[in-house]
């Protein structure tokens, strides 16, 4: 099932990508954060880890290294704006409750 | 839910800004000065970008160092110093060769000095103006103080020697991380600590010494099997061969200091040529007027330094021998030091180790490269996707455990050393007042599944309810690998601390085979936290149920008392089990049947507070 990118995002990552001038790509993973569960960690990939996970969308190369991906499984990235304001937002089917701010979930 | 943008890569980690640091290659006749930019050693030019700086230091009106010294060689040779190198760490006995400088001499016990316009100077003092002026052009160039610099030595160097060698690097304001072994540093430049394994050896032909050494990598170390050289053989001498060969055919009388300097000048830049071309013309103006017009051929410039090429295969005859190698063992040949860039002597080394030498940096600077990757990865620079600096890496992370034997993470794996993370914890209980500290080792979430390092209790916590202390964890892990955690009691300042070495009995096989386990078992951890999770969550709930219903269970009705009570003990039925999802049902279950109770706690508590009061005191 892996990791799935809407087509939106998409296109802004390949945007944000060239405008970069390097990186292979999309690293997605979780750390947790604090007392309150677990954060996403959203980051430009540089290199494939041995370990990694790798899957494709929309012609993007995302990897997961093996310890986030029981966390992400299934999960789509999507491009939302909200108001003034213009992000990436995880759609995780595995995420019980988020905090208030959404930065932090718990599984 | 919040938007997020992109980040680089590591950014959301606090990162360790970059620590500038050089490494200098201190030698007879240039040095230089690199540093790693961005992953890649550059050599450090000065303002007019040349690389060099001739390692020549002029006691005139002020102090000059490199270029502008060379250019008074000739006409103040009494207070224009070359060469010093030679001199360092040595008594005058020790000198063979003190009638070839054209100084005046002072004996002083152990130690040459040289007598200057501006006083008795010692090599070291004389050392230090030239590594002076490569730290503030490194200070120029990357824009700040200096955290630190590897100079290097020849091999062959003693104690003392090396010795003065630091010392004149202090006297220059730099902080020494290390002093390097000039072949080492080279084959750092090449490389080679990446490559494959096995025998490699080291000419280095410099302007005053030469020295050869036969390294032996293995597992990213290199060990120095054998060396030989000559302190005194270099490429002077091959101008100094030169020097004599023009008073040889040109037939002219005694000399002038100057006279001799100028002439040394003209040999130097006839040999430099003569690595491009064929010939080489020397034409010289003497203080007597007379003119000098020659030309040297490469034939003829071969032939008057045989002796020297031949005397530079000695040493490596010898160093073979003591490592009991023959030239075919040898995997690869490391060319350094300007000389080497002569025709003859790259033909001599290709043909007695049967193979072409290593060229193709610029044998000026090979050395200082190894330097500056040295010196970037004793300041504690990540260079990134280099093997070899694995050595300089925690292995697995270090940690500690939390509430319900899961781990919590301070020290992330890979992450260079030294370094130190800290991260406030806090009680679980009311009143508690002791915490025991249980630090541990590896990528799983259960402690029970990583390894324990160490535990001990930090006491005398002032009593308050719980999660109101405050308890600032430290992990430091020093450059030798030693981790020292410390916790401090933010109110009182109590404070306890403990040191391990976490690699200590640890193999390169086992530390994988934990890394493995944590990759396999990823999804059973993440189960495992989330159980864990909720059943601290849950004891929490139960503890604190338990004790409203002590104090305040006159609030309730019976009914209610009696859906609270059963609520509670299904949670208290399920929290010993494995049943996650129930769990959390529970826990919910009772939360909801709790809610008017709370409620009505409250209104009491509100109105206990507010009796007998007037409306007007209460702000």
């Amino acid at each position: 099932m892996g990791v799935t990118l809407t087509e939106t995002a998409a296109r802004h990552i390949a945007v944000n990508l060239n405008k970069r001038g390097r990186g292979i790509g999309l690293r997605l993973g979780v750390r947790t954060s604090g007392c309150s569960g677990l954060a996403y960690k959203l980051e430009y990939a540089d290199d494939v880890r041995p370990e990694d996970h790798r899957f494709e969308s929309h012609g993007i190369t995302v990897v997961v290294d093996p310890k986030s991906l029981p966390y992400l499984e299934g999960t789509e990235l999507d491009f939302a704006r909200e108001g003034l304001n213009e992000g990436f937002k995880f759609n995780n089917p595995n995420v019980k409750d988020a905090c208030g701010c959404g930065e932090s979930f718990n599984v | 839910m919040a938007l997020l943008q992109i980040a680089e890569p590591q950014q959301a980690l606090p990162k360790k800004p970059q620590r500038r640091a050089v490494g200098i290659d201190l030698g007879t006749t240039n040095s230089l000065v690199a540093t790693v930019r961005n992953g890649i050693p550059v050599v450090l030019a000065d303002e007019q970008g040349r690389p060099l700086l001739p390692s020549i230091v002029r006691y005139g009106e002020s102090v000059e160092v490199g270029y502008d010294a060379q250019a008074a060689q000739s006409h103040d040779p009494h207070n224009t110093i070359v060469s010093v190198k030679r001199l360092m760490g040595r008594g005058l006995a020790d000198l063979s060769d003190a009638r070839r400088f054209p100084y005046r001499f002072i004996e002083a016990p152990g130690l040459v000095q040289i007598q200057t316009r501006t006083g008795i100077r010692t090599p070291v003092e004389v050392s230090s103006e030239i590594l002076k002026a490569l730290r503030l052009r490194a200070e120029t160039s990357l824009g700040g103080e200096l955290a630190g610099a590897v100079v290097t030595v020849p091999a062959y160097f003693d104690d003392a020697q090396r010795q003065a060698t630091k010392d004149a690097a202090r006297l220059a304001g730099l902080k020494v991380l290390r002093l390097l072994n000039e072949p080492t540093a080279a084959a750092i430049a090449y490389g080679l600590d990446n490559g494959s394994e096995g025998v490699y050896a080291v000419y280095d032909l410099g302007g005053g010494t030469f020295d050869l050494s036969i390294l032996r990598l293995s597992r990213g170390v290199f060990e120095v099997l054998a060396t030989a050289g000559d302190t005194a053989l270099g490429g002077d001498d091959f101008d100094h061969r030169v020097y004599c060969w023009i008073l040889e055919v040109s037939s002219i009388g005694p000399l002038s200091a100057g006279d001799t300097r100028l002439l040394m000048m003209k040999a130097r830049e006839a040999k430099e040529n003569l690595t491009l071309h064929a010939s080489a013309p020397i034409v010289a103006t003497l203080s007597s007027g007379e003119t000098l017009s020659l030309t040297l051929t490469v034939d003829t410039f071969a032939s008057i330094t045989q002796t020297l090429v031949g005397k530079t295969l000695g040493p490596v005859r010898k160093a073979l021998r003591d490592a009991r190698l023959d030239p075919s063992q040898i995997k690869g040949v490391v060319m350094v030091g300007g000389a080497t860039r002569m025709p003859q002597i790259q033909k001599a080394v290709a043909e007695f180790f049967g193979q072409p030498p290593l060229n193709n940096l610029n044998p000026d600077q090979v050395v200082a490269l190894g330097a500056a990757i040295q010196a970037n990865v004793l300041a504690g620079n990540r260079a990134e996707g280099e093997d070899w600096l694995l050595l300089d890496v925690i292995p697995l992370s270090l940690g500690l455990e939390t509430m319900g034997g899961l781990t919590e993470k301070i020290i992330l794996r890979n992450a260079t050393i030294p370094i130190a993370r800290r991260q406030e914890f806090t009680t679980f209980r009311d009143g508690q007042t002791a915490m025991a500290i249980h630090v541990v080792q590896g990528e799983r979430e259960r402690v029970a599944d990583c390894r324990s390092l160490a535990r001990f209790e930090l006491r005398g916590i002032p009593p308050m309810t719980a999660g109101a202390a405050r308890i600032q964890v430290t992990f430091q892990v020093d450059a030798d690998g030693l981790l020292c955690v410390s916790a401090r009691e933010q109110t009182k300042g109590v404070e306890t601390s403990i040191e391990v070495k976490p690699s200590y009995g640890l193999s390169d096989t086992e530390i994988a085979r934990m890394l493995q386990e944590s990759y396999a078992h990823a999804a059973d951890d993440m189960n495992a936290r989330a159980l864990a999770e909720a059943q601290v969550d849950a004891e929490r709930i139960a503890t604190a149920t338990a004790g409203a219903l002590q104090t305040d269970g006159g609030l309730l009705l019976a009914p209610e008392r009696d859906a609270i009570e059963h609520a509670l003990a299904e949670v208290r039925r399920l929290i010993s089990g494995e049943d996650r999802r129930a769990l959390q049902a529970a826990v919910d279950a009772l939360n909801r049947v709790t809610e008017p109770f709370a409620a009505r706690r409250m209104d009491r508590g509100v109105a206990r507070a507010l009796t007998g009061r007037r409306v007007d005191a209460l702000n």
